[in-house]
């Protein structure tokens, strides 16, 4: 049997292409990346008025067959079937913007000439008309010699229009292919087509240059989107918090569960130790990635996205990044792993794999309990002024020292290994529309499913080889389990490099288990000095006191240093392999973050003990 | 290259134009400008005798612009917006 007709969904960037493919296929995608690239390919499926199945794949939007970019180099590659690993589209369905026809259609000529049987979506009709514009779609169907099909893809209109077009331009035989044409005589072409087609023009203020004066305005744009962010960042915490705390709940019930009802040994400890709480690492990252990501969804679908890069591209200039890693890097501070997932949106690709690398510099929400724990240990709570507190001092400073280590390592990464590429800035400003809760819905199951599914594998097997590592070869009676284990004799390995830094074995042993992820390393320690842990509250006091009893100052502010640089999060890498398409960059990453961390603790380390701390 | 000489004396760079006011391009120096920013620019519409009009500016350093070209707005930096030679329309 054949496979089913594939049929390329192709058009500009802010055509509402997404959204057309969305109201075609539904929610059942395919999701991945092409082979080779770290461009997003998606496909699904739909069916024709005839019942026969097609599959339907949206390629990166693009402004012509001249590559530009990355993403526009493989939608070339694709629709002129060169692209290894993708057969070449039976047929296109190409997006325009009715509002915007004269720049949209220089793309569709293009795209016709290629020969292959075409139906153009006029898209955002709507939004056509409230600015004013009347086009007939007829007209512009003779114009192109094909058919023309009036959508609104926000509102799921048209689209059994487009599937009945579909099905008869499949049926046809292939026209002749048109010789590719001058970019500019296209664009003369298109802006003469574009007039024929248009029955009238009324002039009317629109909408989005009103909204742009105030959100683009030199002062209250910037208050407006620090506003925008607060809020956003409010959401991530508050709104987070309880679902966080029934997976924890959830998770340790259900390990509590399973060990009553197995026999006490290796196997249950696997169970309960290794995979439920490696399945319970990877899930708690979730409720912060959705809730960051339906933020950043929204904000990319009303068009505001781009605003916010506008209003801070100078500054992100600076370090030599463009203002669409502002962002990605915003979002780091909740969690790194949904702030590299949505560098996606940053089309230079040395831009883009800066802002991945720094990205786990900023100060991320698992890295709070370590700060807190060493904190309330060691730096004594005096005021310093009016409001001031040395332990608030003390954390800001940590802040400052995160965002002041990415910038300075996102200047040298743009001069070395992410060298060349200007950083470049030529975007479209979009209009305002409102995102249909359906295709935000869509964005937000797939990107869930990208971590759970990428990241979630590495995740729990990392999980399981650190209980491993932590439970063989297995205690005598009289040993320390946390001693005599393959990360006790790796601990002693490692104390040997982390001394000249201060640090003591048992944070050696802490850095570990603390490799999964950040916060562990409080839970680590807390084992390490084996405190009774029927009391949470009393733990964590006593546990404050043990460490000023046994860490001198200087080895907690190296503790501190180290952690705001080390690269301790195993979703972290995970995320950042399946970002830039393999190894290489993470580990460059883990590297470059592990030589800061080390100089970090050291320089704290060796300063505090020559001052006499 | 094509010279628009009866503009000539007239011509700002597109980073001169005052914010609100239309200009015709009367000549892009595409030799300023790498390959992959030629190719995005074209691709927004700047060719000669186009109308442009800045319609707003970054707020720190008066960088970038966001500029009507067509039925579109774009956001480009101003170093780039130097090599779009423009005649202003009174």
């Amino acid at each position: 049997m054949n496979p089913a007709p594939l049929i390329a969904v192709v058009g500009n960037p802010n055509a509402g292409k997404s959204a057309l493919f969305n109201a075609l296929t539904g929610a059942r995608q395919k999701v991945g990346n092409y082979p080779g690239v770290t461009v997003e390919r998606k496909s699904g499926r739909t069916v024709l008025p005839d019942g026969r199945p097609v599959e339907l794949v949206d390629l990166p939007g693009a402004y012509g067959l001249d590559p530009s970019s990355p993403d526009e180099a493989v939608t070339r590659n694709v629709l002129l079937g060169t692209f290894a690993g993708e057969r070449r589209p039976d047929a296109l369905l190409v997006v325009v913007d009715a509002s915007n026809l004269d720049n949209h259609l220089r793309f569709a000529l293009q795209l016709i000439g290629l020969g292959l049987p075409t139906v153009v979506a006029l898209n955002m009709i709507d939004m056509a008309r409230r600015d004013g514009l009347d086009l007939s779609a007829e007209r512009l169907s003779s114009l192109l010699g094909v058919p023309v099909i009036e959508t609104i893809a926000v509102r799921r209109k048209g689209t059994d229009e487009l599937r009945g077009a579909l099905e008869q331009v499949l049926a046809q035989p292939t026209r002749s292919t048109a010789l590719a044409q001058d970019p500019q005589l296209l664009q003369r072409e298109a802006r003469r087509i574009s007039e024929a087609a248009t029955v009238s023009e009324t002039p009317v203020r629109r909408w989005t240059h009103r909204l742009d004066r105030v959100l683009l305005h030199p002062v209250a744009g910037p208050l407006i989107l620090g506003l925008v962010m607060f809020t956003m960042f409010q959401a991530v915490f508050a709104w987070s918090e309880a679902p966080i705390g029934w997976i924890e709940s959830g998770m340790a019930a259900l390990g509590e569960a399973i060990a009553a009802s197995l026999p006490e040994g290796l196997f249950r400890s696997l169970i309960v130790d290794g995979l439920i709480g490696g399945v319970g690492a990877v899930v708690v990252f979730l409720p912060q990635i959705l809730i960051l990501f339906f933020f950043i969804l929204l904000l990319e679908g009303t068009g505001y996205m781009v605003r916010a890069a506008f209003l801070m591209d100078r500054l992100m200039s600076r370090a030599g990044l463009s203002g669409r890693a502002f962002i990605p890097l915003l979002s780091s501070f909740a969690c790194a792993v949904p702030g590299i997932m949505a560098t996606r949106t940053i089309d230079n690709e040395k831009d883009r794999l800066t802002t991945i690398l720094v990205a786990p510099l900023m100060t991320c929400s698992a890295r709070l309990p370590v700060y807190t724990l060493i904190i309330a240990a060691f730096i004594p709570d005096r005021t310093l002024g009016p409001g001031i507190g040395l332990q608030g001092l003390v954390m800001f400073g940590l802040y400052i020292a995160g965002i002041g280590g990415a910038l300075i390592a996102a200047l040298l990464l743009r001069k070395t290994v992410a060298r060349g590429g200007k950083s470049f800035f030529m975007m479209e400003l979009p209009k305002y529309q409102m995102p249909a809760l359906k295709d935000v819905a869509i964005g937000l199951w797939q990107r869930a499913l990208i971590f759970l599914k990428r990241a979630g594998g590495i995740i729990l097997v990392t999980t399981v080889v650190l209980w491993a590592l932590a439970s063989f070869p297995q205690a005598k009676p009289g040993e320390q389990q946390s001693e005599v284990s393959l990360a006790g004799r790796i601990a002693s390995g490692i104390e040997v490099l982390v001394k000249p830094i201060g640090f003591n074995h048992d944070i050696a042993l802490a850095l570990i288990p603390a490799m999964a992820a950040r916060e562990v390393a409080v839970s680590a320690i807390a084992t390490v000095y084996a405190i009774d842990q029927s009391d949470e509250e009393q733990m964590a006091q006593s546990l404050e006191e043990r460490l000023a009893g046994n860490w001198p100052l200087p080895t907690a502010l190296a503790f501190l240093a180290w952690f705001v640089f080390a690269p301790q999060c195993i979703s972290t890498i995970a995320i950042t392999r399946r970002e830039t398409n393999g190894w290489k960059w993470p580990a460059f990453m883990v590297g470059y973050l592990f030589a800061l961390a080390y100089a970090a603790a050291g320089i704290t380390y060796w300063t505090a003990v020559a001052l006499g701390l | 290259m094509t010279v628009a000489a009866p503009f000539s004396q007239f011509q700002l760079s597109l980073d001169e134009l005052a914010v609100g006011s239309r200009g015709r391009i009367a000549a892009v120096e595409w030799h300023l400008l790498d390959e992959g920013e030629v190719c995005r620019l074209k691709h927004f519409g700047f060719d000669e005798g186009v109308t442009v009009e800045p319609l707003h500016l970054g707020p720190f350093g008066r960088d970038p612009l966001a500029v009507r070209v067509g039925r579109m707005t774009v956001a480009i930096r101003r170093n780039h917006a130097r090599a779009i030679r423009v005649a202003p329309s009174f």
